[in-house]
């Protein structure tokens, strides 16, 4: 086990969490500049939808770490299972993410 | 609810801490001031690899860049006099993917001056909460098999990818959560440092300028502005 708080990650954890807050306090500093019913804050709304899903899509299709090493076939699957079991089921969200998890679990344990 | 599903997913994080040989405290210190959980896990993974501190940083900032538009298009829901401006500043700092979309739910149809509480007492619940399962996920990680960290580090994309599922009535919001899932993947093999920041701003702005066309034309020049929030 690492030594608690060694220096070297500690500066990473540090970093990290200042380079997130650095978008938040922007966004604060921005909406404060912008008419509060402006159109421009639909589009920004509009963006922030856009980049999550980007993000989301990449972590299934595109994901590090771990889930690397499964495949995308079973991973694809899984996320398609996990929306239609949600849906099924007029989003049931434990529903639809336990069906997500059990189904590349098993497909990974089945075919790995 | 949404404690639960977050808490399984930093129960995820908290393996993955482990695994990257960090302490528990590391990532406790990462769930609380970092407290957004993409660019936790592309930190520890990039740390693990034995990436450069400016790479690691450069691909945190870059996975959170989507604060900026949440941020952006949230603070003004949560505006009501009497709160000062180190109020919205707290309140930023806890802007992330569950508390902003029942934020983006619920604000509208509170009254103003409640919208703040809501938004502050919804996500001290949720934070709390995976405090406890990031440090419970560390030492869940030596106690289970592999397959079951595989499947709690699953759960988060699977979880946010429902969260928006259910999100998705209003058209404009629709297009640019499916244009953002096609351009994000797509536009990472093309240019993937810079490719989620491409993929909001085509895909958002397809979406946004879509909706409008479509609007004016079914309805007319008088047509209500549509959009993303709401």
């Amino acid at each position: 086990m690492a030594e608690p708080l060694a220096f070297w990650p500690l500066l990473v954890v540090l970093g990290g969490a200042a380079v997130t807050y650095a978008w938040r306090a922007l966004g604060v500093l921005l909406s404060d500049r912008i008419e509060a019913e402006s159109a421009v804050f639909e589009w920004v709304a509009c963006v922030a939808y856009a980049l999550l899903a980007g993000l989301i899509a990449r972590m299934i299709v595109l994901p590090l770490g771990p889930l690397a090493e499964t495949a995308l076939s079973h991973r694809v699957a899984a996320a398609v299972i996990s929306l239609a079991i949600f849906f099924l089921t007029r989003h049931n969200l434990l529903l639809g993410i336990g069906a997500g998890v059990g189904a590349l679990t098993l497909l990974t344990l089945g075919w790995g | 609810m949404p404690a639960i599903v977050l808490g399984a997913s930093f129960l995820g994080f908290g393996a993955l801490v482990r695994e990257a040989g960090l302490s528990p405290w590391h990532g406790l210190l990462s769930t609380a001031l970092g407290w957004a959980l993409p660019g936790q896990v592309a930190m520890v993974e990039l740390y693990a690899a034995g990436a450069s501190l400016v790479a690691i940083l450069a691909a945190v900032a870059l996975t959170n860049a989507r604060l900026l538009p949440m941020t952006v298009s949230l603070m003004p829901l949560l505006r009501a006099p009497g709160f000062g401006r180190a109020a919205y500043y707290l309140a930023a700092h806890f802007v992330a993917v569950t508390g902003w979309a029942a934020a983006m739910r619920q604000a509208p149809l509170l009254p103003a001056p409640a919208r703040l509480p809501y938004f502050l007492g919804f996500v001290l619940v949720i934070w709390a909460s995976s405090l406890a399962a990031t440090a419970g996920g560390y030492y869940l990680a030596g106690a289970v098999p592999a397959e079951v960290t595989l499947g709690l580090v699953f759960l988060n994309p699977i979880y946010f990818m429902l969260v928006f599922a259910a999100d998705a009535r209003r058209r404009a919001r629709l297009l640019a959560l499916v244009l953002g899932a096609l351009a994000g993947p797509l536009l990472y093999l093309v240019a993937t440092d810079w490719s989620l920041l491409l993929t909001g701003l085509l895909a958002g702005s397809l979406a946004f300028f879509g909706d409008r066309w479509w609007r004016r034309r079914r309805a007319g020049p008088e047509a209500p502005e549509g959009g993303c929030r709401g």
